[in-house]
């Protein structure tokens, strides 16, 4: 759990950014086996350009599992993203990427 | 050996009572969204309620085949300012899917994929210089094939 894929893109004066994360996504209400599977999902992510935080983004647990997103941000090629997310297991993940 | 089966699974629920009551497990963890989020989900439909009609493009499909993963995005590029972009599944039981605070210098463009329950209106929310205005689209959810 918790692997990120990340991928910045600049193309005239704008990158886009798509992300990609690996995480179950369970709402905590759906039942495998007559047994409720426990809530397991991103509660909250940050996407920062270059240490400037850009998107900051509640995140409910109905984004579909394995969950993708796409911003555009003004910059250059070469502009470093992060990306920081947090579940409601107090779990975190962290990605970065130079983009190109 | 079903009576058995029977008396091992009623054990394990009372053990599970007996967490929750103790405290163990807080009612955060044991449910699907905390109540922050509950919060913001409220806060985004009274938005959606008074939000006009806004000038952004809102793509979303018409029919979707797989409510669990439904694509959609929302690009108010050309607006200025905007702060803020949510998408509200109005038959969800928690109707706020997600909440974008946008600043600094992110364009007003989010696509993502989220859930749907059944087919319902999905608003998207777009806040721009303090004032909300909203985009609906009704999206059919079709599972098991005959229409929804």
């Amino acid at each position: 759990m918790g692997k990120i894929k990340l991928k910045p893109k600049a193309r005239k004066g704008v990158i886009g950014i798509k992300a990609l994360i690996k995480h179950p996504m369970e709402t905590g209400l759906r039942k495998k086996k007559g047994k409720v599977v426990p809530a397991n999902h991103i509660t909250h992510m940050v996407v920062s350009h270059n240490g400037n935080v850009v998107v900051d983004a509640d995140i409910g647990s109905s984004i579909s599992k394995n969950p993708y997103f796409k911003f555009n941000v003004a910059g250059a090629k070469g502009d470093t993203i992060e990306l920081k997310y947090t579940d409601n297991k107090g779990k975190t993940g962290t990605a970065t990427a130079k983009s190109k | 050996m079903k009576r058995r089966l029977f008396l091992k699974s009623a054990m394990a629920g009372s053990a599970v009572a007996t967490a929750v009551g103790a405290g163990l497990l807080t009612p955060s963890m044991a449910f699907a969204n905390t109540a922050d989020f509950k919060a913001v989900s409220d806060a985004a439909g009274a938005a959606s309620a008074g939000a006009g009609k806004g000038s952004f493009k809102f793509k979303a499909p018409k029919i979707a085949e797989n409510g669990a993963v439904v694509p959609m995005t929302v690009d108010a590029s050309k607006m200025s300012g905007v702060t803020n972009i949510s998408f509200y599944v109005t038959a969800n039981g928690t109707p706020l899917a997600a909440s974008f605070n946008l600043s600094g210098a992110a364009a007003g463009y989010v696509s993502t994929r989220i859930k749907m329950g059944k087919t319902s209106n999905v608003d998207a929310l777009v806040t721009a210089g303090g004032a909300t205005t909203k985009v609906s689209q009704e999206v059919k959810v079709t599972i098991g094939g005959c229409g929804g």
